[in-house]
């Protein structure tokens, strides 16, 4: 009972949605709502691995994303679909169903070879430094893909919506929503399993003290290696997620200003915890989607109270006012986020009665 | 050919000028704070649109001044009124933090977000229309054969120096830059020995800030178009310069911002400009790699 709670809570949960979006109970809406946070949940916790247990300060996780994005887009357009510039599919467009977890895995592969070009400086450096090279690479990485004209430069690339409409020709299903969600819970399932290991035991050690980890045989070199590559690929594959959800990307969406998006739900949801990273990623995307409402409801009401002169309107604009905002405040008054470095049943400690996670 | 490489070097100078000057005012705050001030840009886009306002007003009520005497009278107000803004921000923001004993990581993330408050708030509060900026001095142009400067440029390289000799000798010459450089070797004993260690800081804010204000209206009149996201991809850069320089050192971000310029132009007078960004970061990428302190950073050794 106590090991089958949550692979059975997830898979309720797994059959209502998927079912709800079947029979259409759900609209279109809500649903890219709950695919974003599932990709949300990924970049969330995979940048946890290097923000929150190894402890450095990485700033451009959105690079990763990107790499993925277009891997796997540019595979499964050539692939699959019949593209203006890549021609007609080599493969049987009802294949896509089949060859789409690959050409997933793919573009997180890519992304993970990239993710361990970044951690070469890292073995020197740490800190402020690191934090550069992340940066720049973020620059290196959206400026590569702009300077690529095959792939749509600065204008994007799109076609992805194709593979969407081939897949649910073999089978008529949600398909995104069910690529979102399984990958969702592998990621973390599998950065579960990687912290619990040596493996996390490692970077956890890195995070304390550096040179006394490696004194006590901690190969540091090889830990921040794995880290930084699970970290990049997971975020290749969210970024896959994310550039099939939409059906089109442009380098400008995987900016710093991604990247600051990343960094906002890890020291949200707390350094070092896994379930804070997923519930901040959860509120993260809900705070978001809610600020859509709330902002015009603020101008009603400001207008009705006649606070605001007639000519000004509040505008999306301060969606981005007010998150920061909200994280200024939060690291003044929690500064550890909402779950510090503890899980959920460390803080609830009965709930170890009722789900064991491993 | 060779005229054109001394155009070539003159442009370089002038947006190595640039990058020194807010380069400048990141490295002085973290030589000071070991922090990373990312709302530094933002502040520097902060002078910008201050420069604007306050200008506007001087041509607006004084129109018969001549321009020299107009600028005059702008320098001095928005560098007082963006040293207003950078102190405030750190009195809000980064003052309780420190007096809290946060983790230096968390402030950095205060000022990341407090950079991107200032920019979105500029976007909100004052709309998506670009200002331009008006025209205070009437532009002189210099030709040498086919070698053209404008008097704005020769301003914006000469002030940039200026600034760096100011910075250098108050760094290391008067009491209140010895008590800069004692905040950052041991923030704890240098209270103890009766140093207003919250004067010292403000008084660090001001320097950065004023000179990025200044910074703000000398790109505002060499480029009259603000844009509230001016500051981010200028500040970002001019941080990596400072990097590349050694942070923390006035001659490393003074010298890494002219060599950022001249990397960039190079690039742009071989390469398609759309290059730029690209094979700049990787320059600097390989010298971090190859010196990973930067140029004139010291290692610092960890004890256990």
């Amino acid at each position: 009972m106590q090991r089958l709670s949550i692979p059975f809570l997830l898979a309720v949960l797994f059959t209502a949605l998927v079912g709800m979006s079947y029979y259409e109970y759900m609209d279109l809406y809500v649903q890219s709502v709950i695919m974003f946070m599932g990709v949300n949940i990924i970049l969330s916790t995979s940048f946890n691995i290097i923000n929150g247990y190894m402890g450095e300060f990485a700033c451009g996780h959105a690079a990763f994303m990107a790499v993925g994005a277009y891997v796997t887009s540019v595979l499964n357009v050539l692939l699959f679909t019949k593209d203006r510039i890549f021609g007609p599919p080599l493969l049987d467009p009802e294949l896509a169903l089949y060859f789409f977890p690959f050409t997933l895995l793919a573009g997180g592969f890519i992304a993970a070879l990239v993710g361990a070009l970044v951690a070469i400086p890292s073995f020197k450096t740490r800190g402020d430094y690191l934090a550069i090279i992340t940066i720049a690479a973020n620059y290196i990485v959206t400026s590569t893909i702009i300077n690529m004209d095959s792939i749509g430069g600065a204008r994007g690339f799109m076609g992805m919506k194709k593979i969407i409409f081939a897949m649910e020709d073999v089978v008529y299903l949600p398909w995104m929503l069910i690529w979102v969600l399984l990958s969702t819970f592998m990621t973390v399932w599998i950065i579960r399993r990687y912290v619990s290991s040596t493996y996390g035991k490692g970077i956890i050690a890195i995070h304390q003290d550096e040179v006394a980890a490696e004194i006590m045989s901690v190969n540091t070199n090889k830990m921040k290696m794995v880290a930084f590559m699970l970290s990049s690929g997971l975020a290749g594959i969210a970024g896959g997620l994310f550039a099939h959800i939409l059906g089109y990307i442009n380098p400008g969406s995987f900016g710093i200003l991604k990247s600051t998006e990343c960094l906002v739900m890890v020291y949200l949801g707390g350094m070092g915890s896994l379930s804070g990273a997923v519930l901040s990623a959860v509120l993260f995307t809900l705070l978001l989607e809610s600020l859509r409402f709330i902002i015009p409801w603020m101008d009603q009401g400001l207008h009705f109270m006649s606070l605001l002169p007639d000519g000004y309107h509040l505008s999306q604009v301060w969606k981005w006012v007010i998150i920061p905002m909200i994280l200024v405040l939060l690291m003044q008054f929690r500064p550890e986020g909402i779950m510090g470095n503890k899980e959920l049943s460390d803080i609830f400690p009965r709930l170890k009665r009722l789900y064991s996670f491993k | 050919m060779f005229e054109s490489i001394i155009q070539n070097i003159f442009n370089a100078l002038q947006w190595g000028s640039f990058y020194s000057l807010i380069a400048l005012g990141y490295t002085l705050v973290y030589g000071v704070l070991l922090l990373i001030n990312f709302a530094h840009g933002d502040i520097f886009m902060v002078g910008a649109y201050i420069s604007f306002f306050v200008a506007t007003f001087f041509l607006g009520t004084l129109p018969g001044l001549p321009g020299w005497m107009t600028l005059a009278l702008v320098i001095p107000l928005t560098m007082i009124l963006t040293a207003a803004v950078g102190v405030s921000l750190e009195r809000i923001a980064y003052r309780p933090l420190r007096r809290k004993g946060a983790h230096r990581l968390y402030v950095v993330i205060t000022a990341l977000m407090c950079g991107l408050i200032l920019e979105n708030g500029n976007l909100a509060l004052l709309g998506a229309s670009r200002k331009s900026f008006p025209e205070v001095v009437d532009k002189v142009v210099f030709t040498f054969g086919s070698v053209s400067m404008t008097n704005l440029k020769v301003w914006v390289i000469i002030s940039a120096v200026l600034v760096f000799i100011i910075l250098q000798t108050i760094v290391t010459k008067t009491k209140i830059g010895m008590a800069m450089r004692a905040i950052s070797y041991d923030k704890f004993a240098v209270p103890l020995m009766g140093i207003p260690i919250d004067t010292v800081i403000v008084f660090t804010f001001v320097l950065g800030s004023s000179f990025a204000g200044l910074a703000g209206l000398l790109f505002a009149m060499s480029y009259p178009i603000l844009d509230p996201y001016m500051g981010a991809m200028i500040g970002w850069k001019a941080f990596i310069a400072a990097v590349v320089g050694g942070i923390g050192d006035i001659r490393g971000a003074f010298l890494g911002g002219f060599l950022l310029g001249f990397v960039e132009i190079s690039v742009v007078a071989v390469f398609p400009s759309t290059y730029r960004d690209l094979i700049a970061f990787s320059i600097l990428l390989v010298i971090l790699c190859l010196k990973p302190t930067g140029l004139f950073g010291i290692a610092k050794t960890t004890k256990i």
